[in-house]
């Protein structure tokens, strides 16, 4: 965990917002602008190694602004540890970032179920579709503002 | 419906009644329509513990054409609610629905914006069957509910053609 | 047209594999691209079972949240519960008393052989082998047996509680787990003499969905998918959570990340598990019955006697009932080694008895995304091969 937040300091210090830890668990909250970047340094660097993509989850921080984030949950089989990166989306009407598809193949599912649930676009995604809810459905249901039992 | 039309509505065609509802009840094929957890117990009550090839049921057909009963088990959620329909449709008179385990019956613990709060605000609804999921002695139990019901079933008369007429217009 | 020109023209055809089919473990559908009998392109549709839980969370206590966990991957409820049991204990801090974590271990144990069991009779069914189905339920049933003792709930126990268990084992649990444990390995014996060496399963699961152990990483691969090809990665052991660190089990692996490499693996983590199961059988005695919930006044209920008599305890269990369960402002991922895979939790709390947030990461959803790659190239009857080799569960999919 601490070899994550040592190569994101000397190699993106500007990109670094804040780092948490909670439990155990190491979060590191980065700026958006140079997502894919980050990520591939912390794959390919030898000390982290993190060649896994467990997850990653929209949110919707509603009524804050900035309203949206992106979380990536990353994990290394080399060294059987955990980092947690957390970003905010600039814009609230038309959330997007850069999509990790070409980090981590895994992330095409998770970025198609932000968007389809949230409304969080991916730019360079290959194929950014809704892929819960039908494809004619109108709204993105797991923002606040949706009701739970749908319009 | 080849026999209803031919034979006509008159008192010695009740023992035919009783003797054809005899042979529906006791071969009723269903079709495979497990959608969650309660195929799961579905596939329990058709397995060696709870055998369903006792009532004649363990015939379950993928084709809709050659099933007559249609266990709906699970939850049904809207984007599935078309596929249903169509199964429902296809599916040749005389037909019988089983709404099997909470979220069939009534949307179950499921009250969100992507699941159908009960399959009978599309589907004509035969038993139901509570339980989440029911136990396979209660989808069997519902099973003879309904084999009570097509025992009853005066599909010779006049009343089954107005009752059959008002399903076909519901859906 | 001559002849020769019509034979040289082709074109594709678009099938439909599901909604409702038989061999597609509930309601996916498969938008199959083929030439013939070739996949040229797989695109699987899912949501056909999507419920909503994620949001529904929101709107619940962290309490009431557990029936939704339990119904996440239902052919394995339990071990659901327990990752979101633990994830609940991290963001509270809070540790759990020893007797009740093995008997946590010990009915996840079940549950991982009652899911593979059922993997087992339905991914033979689909290859045509009917037989295997009747013998698993037969040890199935003596799973759900157990899990009903417990709580009353075959498939859904709802037995762990956050802070340790509901109550303590009943009696006449402990005689038939043992009788379970001891009689497993023989009949596990069973399905191997019916599928192992048989020529047509061989020939039926040898070759087909084969993934190098950087494809996995890659693709997110988790559970028996990963350890198929080899990657040598089992959350029990590397990273341990509720006492997996007491029991002595061996990681199965795989060499050639096949169908088949991959079935062996399940069938040797059914035996191990019975193993893990015998462990916590033998130790259950030695710790104090009736320790099986952390007296933490943030998730538990006074005593009776501090609630009538004491108004601290009066608040305490009013505040509890009446609000629920209120952790502190943070965020957790939890993660366990699910029958599936990693299944994991997120859960963001903004100090109130709602979850701001509970993502769960369902080991099925990321295993299914491969298939497209998986099923290129190879016959449509492959495709009912790859679908029961990655064990699916729909809800597990589509939350």
């Amino acid at each position: 965990m601490n070899a994550a937040v040592e190569l994101l300091q000397n190699k993106f210090p500007e990109e670094v917002v804040e780092v948490a830890e909670f439990r155990g668990d190491t979060t590191i909250t980065v700026k958006p602008g140079h997502i894919v970047d980050i990520c591939k340094a912390l794959r390919d660097a030898p000390q982290t190694s993190f060649k896994y993509l467990s997850m990653i989850a929209g949110l919707d921080y509603l009524p804050q602004s900035p309203r949206f984030g992106v979380v990536y949950n990353l994990y290394s089989h080399r060294n059987h540890n955990r980092v947690t990166l957390k970003t905010r989306l600039a814009d609230d009407a038309a959330p997007a970032i850069d999509s990790v598809v070409p980090v981590w193949s895994t992330a095409n599912w998770h970025e198609r179920e932000a968007y389809d649930l949230l409304g969080i676009r991916f730019r360079g995604h290959p194929d950014l579709r809704r892929i819960l809810m039908p494809e004619n459905w109108v709204g993105h249901p797991l923002r606040k503002d949706y009701p739970l039992r749908g319009k | 419906m080849g026999i209803e039309e031919h034979l006509g509505y008159n008192i010695l065609t009740t023992s035919l009644e009783k003797l054809v509802d005899w042979g529906r009840k006791n071969s009723l094929w269903p079709a495979t329509f497990g959608l969650a957890c309660c195929a799961i117990e579905m596939i329990c009550t058709a397995a060696n513990r709870w055998d369903i090839a006792r009532f004649g049921m363990e015939a379950f057909r993928a084709s809709p054409r050659q099933a007559d009963v249609i266990i709906i088990a699970g939850t049904v959620c809207k984007k599935m609610m078309p596929a249903i329909e169509r199964i429902y449709e296809q599916m040749t008179e005389p037909k019988w629905v089983i709404a099997m385990g909470a979220c069939a019956c009534s949307g179950g613990i499921f009250d969100s914006y992507a699941v159908v709060q009960g399959i009978d605000t599309y589907l004509p609804v035969d038993v139901y069957v509570p339980g989440c999921p029911p136990r396979p002695e209660g989808l069997l139990y519902g099973i003879l509910k309904l084999h009570e019901k097509i025992l009853q079933d005066p599909f010779l008369t006049k009343k089954y053609r107005e009752r059959l007429a008002l399903r076909q217009e519901a859906v | 047209m001559n002849g020769a020109e019509t034979m040289k023209r082709t074109e594709t055809m678009f099938l439909n594999l599901g909604p409702s089919h038989p061999s597609t473990h509930g309601v996916l559908r498969v938008l199959l691209e083929l030439d013939g009998e070739l996949i040229l392109r797989a695109d699987p549709d899912i949501g056909y079972l999507h419920r909503g839980i994620e949001k529904m969370c929101e709107y619940r206590t962290y309490h009431r949240c557990m029936p939704l966990m339990n119904r996440l991957d239902y052919l394995a409820g339990e071990a659901n519960l327990l990752g979101f049991c633990l994830a609940m204990e991290k963001l509270l801090g809070i540790e759990v008393p020893k007797r009740a974590q093995y008997i946590r271990v010990m009915l996840v144990e079940l549950t991982r052989i009652a899911s593979h069991l059922f993997w087992m009779g339905t991914h033979g069914h689909d290859l045509g082998a009917m037989t295997p189905l009747f013998y698993a339920f037969r040890e199935r049933e003596q799973i759900m047996d157990l899990c009903e003792m417990v709580s009353g709930g075959r498939m859904f126990p709802l037995y762990f509680r956050i802070g340790g268990l509901a109550a303590d084992l009943p009696e006449g649990f402990i005689p038939l787990a043992w009788e379970f444990v001891k009689s497993f390995p023989e009949k596990h014996q069973d399905y191997h003499t019916l599928l192992t060496k048989n020529q047509i399963w061989i020939e039926r699961t040898k070759g087909v969905g084969v993934m190098t152990p950087d494809e996995v990483l890659d693709w997110g691969w988790s559970g028996p998918m990963a350890r198929g090809s080899g990657v040598n990665w089992d959350l029990r052991r590397d990273n341990p959570y509720s006492s997996y660190e007491d029991f002595d089990f061996v990681v199965p692996l795989g060499k050639n990340g096949d169908t088949y490499d991959r079935y062996l693996v399940r069938m040797e983590e059914m035996l191990q598990s019975n193993r893990i199961v015998r462990q916590v059988l033998e130790r259950l005695p030695d710790l104090p019955a009736g320790d099986i919930k952390v007296q933490d006044p943030r998730v538990s209920l006074p005593p009776k006697d501090a609630v009538y008599n004491d108004i601290a305890g009066l608040i305490n269990h009013f505040k509890l009932i009446q609000e629920g369960i209120t952790p502190p402002v943070g965020e957790v991922y939890q993660c366990i080694e699910a029958p599936k895979g990693e299944m994991g939790f997120y859960i963001v709390s903004d100090g109130s008895p709602q979850a701001f947030r509970l993502k769960i990461r369902g080991p099925s959803f990321v295993n299914l995304s491969a298939m497209d790659k998986l099923s290129r190239g190879r016959l449509l009857s492959d495709a009912i091969a790859l679908i029961g080799t990655m064990d699916i569960v729909l809800a597990d999919v589509d939350r």
